[in-house]
């Protein structure tokens, strides 16, 4: 079994675990709804208003709703056992995590991303405006699912995990924030976003070929621990 | 012998206990009098010498806490980097010790810099506290200290817990340059550009000297409590080993 099967046969196998709890994966979903919807109650229905909160709204939004979500990604296998087995096998352990965050991406990641138009739309936004919301989520959200789950594989095995793990990762997801609902602002303002927009790829191009190494790495430490 | 087996036996027997114990406690007493010499001439000529600030007036007179904490804030985080990549490497005990016994020290300076930098910003800016781009990166760093502090004490095994921190810290480090630029992006682009303290190009001689004696004083204060905590923390780790046994028994 050479390397990419190695890697489509570990994304296949947790996309088809998670595939069997759908009520799972639609709840990282709602959540994000829930919470963009929560704004206008709570500052204003005023469409200008919300034209100027909305992509900082979505963008926190998404980035909670991700957060959210991290908490089970290795979650299962780490309590069955099954992580210790994954880290045995001879193939590189930052292979196969990567294989699982961008399975992890898909049923968490991709759906929302998905839906981000549809909530632009009650947010006032424009047009062009919510594309731009689109694409700067497409490059921001899989940078939020590789660096969340470096917090993750290393607070895996403490029993406050989840305070902790908000801490770890919500300054590291400062800059794709910043850079993420800038674009998006630049773009309602008529404003060039292309430079945001290559941050974002360019800071994803980096977690991706840094953090599957750290993860694997991280979960070592960790699965020492018990 | 060459150099570069001078340098390699320097090394290992700085990565010995015992040996770090003894070098540390022979240091101690001359960093801790060098630390109080520089900060009394760096005070003295900070509060008492320089001219007043030609628009702050006397208020300016807070840069001499102010800026040295702000750097040792960056330089500690550094430290504890640069050690946590030595321990994840080569394995040497002394380096976590040394990380461990930074971080606490690094979030005081973080909260020091931030504290006066707020206390600061009442009389020149209006406010309590501004979103500039210094002060925000500032207050995110705290956030990263406060995590790393957070993570070692959640882990009881101290062995699993440095690794686990020491991951942390070199993830911190690689994400600090990426936070601070972005940080100063989003503040040029937010706001006009707050009154900066080093607006004139030129800071006067009598201004400058009690300003480097000061962060010089910041460096050496670190380095007694960071001695003191390592040298603690030394005999915890190896209050099993023969040679905490012989000091105990022998004083």
């Amino acid at each position: 079994m050479n390397y990419s099967n190695t890697f489509l046969a570990m994304l296949f196998r947790d996309l088809r675990i998670a595939f069997r709890q759908r009520a799972e994966i639609m709840l990282p979903v709602i959540f994000f709804v829930v919470v963009v919807s929560l704004f206008p109650l709570a500052i204003s229905p005023d469409p200008t208003v919300l034209k100027s909160i909305g992509p900082g709204v979505i963008w926190i939004a998404a980035l909670l709703s991700i957060l959210l979500s991290l908490q089970s990604l290795f979650r299962s296998d780490f309590n069955d056992g099954s992580m210790e087995q994954i880290l045995l096998s001879p193939f590189p352990g930052s292979l196969l995590m990567l294989a699982r965050i961008v399975a992890q991406w898909c049923v968490t990641g991709l759906p929302l991303i998905i839906i981000s138009p549809l909530l632009g739309l009650l947010l006032h936004l424009d047009a062009h405006v919510i594309l731009v919301l689109f694409i700067s989520l497409l490059l921001g959200v899989p940078y939020l699912n590789m660096v969340g789950a470096i917090g993750v594989a290393l607070t895996i095995g403490l029993r406050q995990a989840g305070a902790l793990l908000s801490l770890l990762v919500l300054p590291l997801y400062v800059p794709v924030l910043i850079f993420g609902s800038n674009a998006v602002i630049s773009a309602a303002n008529d404003l060039p976003y292309n430079g945001q927009l290559l941050w974002l790829a360019a800071l994803l191009v980096i977690a991706t070929t840094l953090s599957p190494f750290v993860i694997s790495s991280a979960l070592r430490v960790s699965c020492s621990y018990r | 012998m060459s150099v570069k087996d001078k340098v390699w036996l320097w090394f290992h027997r700085m990565a010995s206990p015992a040996y770090f114990y003894k070098l540390a406690g022979q240091l101690l007493p001359w960093s801790i009098v060098a630390t109080i010499i520089l900060m009394l001439i760096g005070l003295v000529g900070g509060l008492v010498f320089a001219p007043a600030d030609y628009q702050q007036g006397d208020g300016f007179r807070i840069i001499y806490v102010h800026v040295p904490a702000a750097w040792m804030s960056m330089f500690v985080y550094m430290v504890m980097a640069v050690n946590s990549a030595i321990f994840l490497i080569w394995h040497i005990k002394l380096s976590d010790i040394v990380a461990r016994s930074s971080a606490v020290i690094g979030a005081s300076f973080t909260f020091l810099a931030l504290v006066t930098g707020s206390i600061w910003g009442k009389p020149m800016w209006g406010t309590w506290w501004v979103w500039d781009a210094r002060l925000t990166s500032e207050l995110l760093l705290l956030f990263l200290y406060l995590g790393y502090i957070g993570l070692r004490s959640a882990i009881d095994d101290r062995r699993v817990a440095g690794k686990a921190a020491s991951i942390l810290a070199l993830v911190g480090a690689i994400n600090i340059p990426i936070i601070h630029y972005s940080v100063i992006w989003w503040n040029t682009l937010h706001q006009a550009p707050s009154v900066s303290k080093f607006d004139n190009p030129s800071i006067e001689m009598n201004m400058l000297i009690p300003l480097l004696c000061m962060a010089i004083a910041f460096k050496l204060f670190y380095l007694c409590i960071l001695l003191i905590n390592s040298r603690s923390e030394l005999l915890e780790q190896e209050k099993r080993s023969n040679w905490v046994k012989e000091l105990v028994t022998s004083s």
